[in-house]
């Protein structure tokens, strides 16, 4: 295997980990940042329940991105930490108590701190998820470079507003997941909050695409120049088209209720896949490509044994485990 | 970077990890002792190991949650504190991470919601084996990240290019010298540590007459497994230091307060070490004894501190008393545990009351002596991140104090908080005890829906 190649695998596979990361839990923070707005205590219990089963594995899949870079990218992940050191920690810590909040609050009579922990957790840790979107799109140069940024500069008006366009990305897919996984009043009422949040996640996502190239030349010129327009013009097209079709089909109580999440998921990885194109083929934007950032190829390759056996195993059995929890969740089953 | 920084980021690093591994310590002892009792359930189907299971069930899902979240923290933390380590090391210690990731944690995650959650949607069979399986999850991680950590303290199979440890021999690295002892200790401890807050509980009940048949079923369970472990714990112990003495002359020299190099070295039982005047004071000690214990003879010869320059000695102090804080700590678990065997053995454990007023109050011994071990192996390990390659000031990310002290207070009123309600939960839970109708309603999330008896 040549010193090209793995680098590139290495890069895939932590783009899937990123991808599984964001669309996984994604919704599992979706429904945290929801939680506030649940009409009435059983609603709440019921939203945590569909949760509860896959949150971990879900969440793993950051453990796995972080590995991931660690073992293949060590100076990326260096460097990247070390500029984002603020919001980095803070995610980490919402994390905490949101993981917390979800093992603790089924257990003690006095609900208020552990609904608090939970919605207050997930709304910002997707809200850090977004100040370092918007940081890392943007680049910081070299780890000398990064290490001078002060956490209160990321709190620019372009990373607030990644900020909580991935609070209510993450709200839009969470509400998809409850319409999939609960019945009666949860279902339509998940059903009425993704057709409020579609036009708000679909304004988002075009000032995003329009703001990110003005403010960084070089994305500009990867989208905006003949061929690459034109190839590159399927995914807004699709994902606006998507967009649509999830407003539409989340309206009409009668369709499957497996169909929006599965258009939310589209437009997830629609997004992904742009983001991917605007820093290619860079792991620290502009500053680091992926061969200069790469690990030595002996240390990519003991690694990549691992990664293609064990991986699609790992897929088979967390798809067992959604398997095994299929099917709505009752606003009483005891068993959660 | 300045010494403020550094301190801070060893501070940060050593709270986020000292933390977590409180979880860890729990959820591997405890997964293995419930294997055992899913195990026993499945094969004779009585009742009460079920009631166990459910019981532990809470505990553990609680302990597990803890050691997840506090564990994602760790991961990053790495990164962020030890930046320069995991640029510099990373080609060697990333690959054990990610390994630990793939083989360890996706296991633990893919199982832990059907052994918590399942039992009514999977067969008997599948429950079975997704207990056993998120048993060997925890054990497999444990491997893994004590193989980096051994990796750190006792380095082979690698070469130095430009600055950047690449890997050589991934054989060697994953089994390097220090690495049976350490995962064999440490497996220990988990044992051990758990089955104290067994005997503990065990003890609590029958020292308040509550749940009698369970009570006696967990402490006589515990009791007979500590007076197996802790003695093995101790003779793995012992196995550990002489395999240190090895490779890590200096670490043991501080862990004994042995300055001049010499024979007929005594045993330290108590001493001040005095870092600055390269002597210990108030020494109180039996002759003779570290030479019999390191080297198997009176008189044998032990390398002191004052072999090395004063820049390449640990600080002393903190090694030498966390030593005998766990070793002090291991002979009185071997006490206790052989103590509640001969009582079990004559047939007085469910009857011996002062035995359950002491014992009700052990459950943090392990824990102690776990942290207390790490502090030794760790600070031991100092000035060096990475030993004899790598000083722990050069290992530390460019992150300023202003910063590190903003997280590390924000970590400290999180962390505290989430222990407090942790022990709170665990109380609540130990009073309500056992729950009489589990196997009719399958209930294990809902205390609401679980309402029990007053009993
Ligand atoms: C002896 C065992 C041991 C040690 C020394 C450590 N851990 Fe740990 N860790 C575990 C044993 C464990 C475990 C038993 O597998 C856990 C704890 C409880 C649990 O829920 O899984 C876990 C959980 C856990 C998780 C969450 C996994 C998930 O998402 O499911 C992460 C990311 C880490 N750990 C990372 C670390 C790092 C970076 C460490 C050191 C620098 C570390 N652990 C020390
Ligand atoms: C009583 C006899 C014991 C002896 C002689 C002993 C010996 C040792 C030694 C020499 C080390 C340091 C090894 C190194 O840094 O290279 C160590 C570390 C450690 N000990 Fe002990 N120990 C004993 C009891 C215990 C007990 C009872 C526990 C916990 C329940 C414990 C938990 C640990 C842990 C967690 C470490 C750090 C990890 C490691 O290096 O293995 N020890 N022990
Ligand atoms: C889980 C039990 C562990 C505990 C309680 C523990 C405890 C500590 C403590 C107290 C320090 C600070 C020492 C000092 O700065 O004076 C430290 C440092 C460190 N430990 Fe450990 N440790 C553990 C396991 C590990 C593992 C498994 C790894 C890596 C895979 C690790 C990597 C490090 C690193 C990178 C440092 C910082 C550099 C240094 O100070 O040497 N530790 N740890």
């Amino acid at each position: 295997m040549n010193e090209e190649l793995l680098p590139l695998i290495w890069a895939s596979f932590l783009g899937l980990s990123v991808a599984l990361y964001v669309v996984l839990d994604g919704f599992s923070l979706g429904v945290g940042i929801l939680f506030p707005f649940a009409r009435d205590k059983r609603t709440k219990d019921t939203m945590m329940r569909t949760v509860l089963p896959v949150w971990d594995g879900n969440q793993t899949w950051l453990v796995g991105g972080g590995a991931a870079l660690f073992a293949a990218f060590p100076i990326a992940f260096h460097t990247l930490l070390t500029a984002l050191y603020l919001p980095l920690m803070v995610m980490l810590l919402a994390l905490v108590l949101r993981g917390a909040a979800l093992e603790f609050r089924f257990k003690t009579d006095n609900r208020r701190p552990w609904d608090i922990a939970f919605a207050g957790g997930a709304i910002t840790a997707a809200f850090c998820q977004g100040l370092v979107l918007a940081a890392y799109v943007q680049g910081f140069g070299e780890v000398a470079e990064a290490s001078a940024i002060d956490g209160l500069t990321l709190i620019t008006p372009f990373g607030v507003f990644c900020g909580i366009s991935v609070v209510t990305a993450y709200a839009m897919i969470g509400a998809c997941w409850l319409r999939l996984k609960t019945s009666g009043g949860t279902r339509s009422w998940a059903s009425a909050v993704i057709t409020k949040l579609v036009p708000v996640v679909a304004v988002s996502v075009i000032a995003v695409s329009l703001w990110t190239p003005w403010l960084v030349p070089a994305i500009a010129e990867r989208w905006f120049v003949w061929p690459n327009i034109a190839i590159l013009s399927p995914i807004p097209i699709w994902t606006g088209g998507l967009l649509l079709a999830l407003f539409v089909t989340a309206r009409n109580l009668d369709t499957a209720d497996v169909v929006p999440f599965l258009l939310a998921l589209g437009v997830f990885l629609l997004t992904l896949t742009g983001l991917a194109v605007s820093i290619w083929p860079y792991v620290i934007p502009r500053s680091l490509t992926i061969w200069e950032a790469a690990a030595p190829a002996n240390s990519l390759m003991f690694v990549l044994v691992g990664v293609l056996f064990v991986v699609p195993v790992i897929l088979l059995y967390t798809a067992h485990a959604y398997y095994v929890f299929r099917g709505k969740v009752g606003d009483n089953e005891p068993g959660y | 970077m300045e010494i403020e920084a550094l301190m801070l980021a060893r501070v940060q690093f050593a709270l986020a990890l000292g933390y977590h591994i409180i979880f860890p310590t729990f959820s591997i002892g405890l997964a293995a002792y419930m294997a055992g009792l899913r195990l026993l359930e499945y094969f004779t189907g009585e009742r009460q190991y079920r009631k166990a299971f459910d019981y532990w069930l809470k505990y553990f899902a609680l302990s597990f949650g803890m050691g997840v979240v506090s564990g994602v923290v760790l991961s990053y933390a790495i990164g962020t504190t030890f930046g320069r380590f995991t640029e510099v090391a990373g080609a060697v210690v990333g690959p054990l991470m990610s390994y630990e990731v793939m083989t360890a944690f996706f296991l633990e995650a893919g199982f832990l919601g059907i052994m918590l959650f399942g039992r009514e949607r999977v067969s008997p069979l599948v429950h079975l084996l997704s207990t056993l399986l998120v048993a060997a999850g925890t054990l497999l991680s444990a491997f893994w990240i004590l193989s980096a950590n051994s990796w750190m303290h006792t380095p082979v199979g690698y070469e130095i290019i430009d600055g950047i440890i690449h890997a050589k021999d991934w054989f060697a690295i994953v089994f390097n010298p220090s690495f049976p002892y350490r995962l064999a200790h440490m497996v220990l401890a988990a044992m051990l540590s758990t089955t104290f807050v067994g005997a503990a509980i065990g003890a609590w009940y029958l020292h308040h007459d509550k749940h009698r048949d369970f009570g006696i079923q967990t402490l006589r369970n515990a009791v007979i497994a500590a007076s197996i472990l802790a003695p093995l714990q101790i003779f793995v112990g012992d196995l550990h230091g002489l395999n240190t003495l090895e490779h890590q002359p200096i670490k043991v020299a501080a862990m004994e307060g042995h300055w001049e190099t010499g024979g007929n070295v005594p045993l330290l039982l108590f001493a001040l070490p005095d870092q600055a005047a390269e002597k210990n004071h108030f020494e109180i000690g039996i002759p003779n004894i570290t030479s019999l214990i390191l080297t198997h003879s009176l008189d044998g010869e032990v390398q002191g501190l004052k072999s090395v320059p004063p820049e390449d000695r640990p600080p002393v102090a903190p090694v030498f008393f966390s030593f005998r804080v766990m070793v002090g700590l291991g002979l009185l678990m071997l006490l206790l545990a052989w103590y509640g065997l001969l009582l079990q053995m004559r047939g007085k454990l469910a009857a011996a009351g002062r035995y359950h007023a002491v014992m009700r109050f052990t459950a943090p011994i392990g824990f102690i002596a776990m942290l207390a071990g790490w502090i030794t192996t760790e600070i031991g390990r100092q000035p060096w991140t990475v030993y004899g390659l790598l000083r722990t000031p050069d290992a530390v990310s460019q992150v300023s104090a202003d910063k590190l002290i903003t997280t590390l207070i924000l970590f400290a009123v999180v962390y505290t908080g989430l222990f407090v309600a942790f022990i709170k939960v665990c109380r609540m839970l130990l009073h309500k005890g056992p729950h009489p109708d589990a196997v009719k309603s399958g209930i294990v999330h809902d205390v609401e829906s679980a309402q029990e008896p007053a009993s």
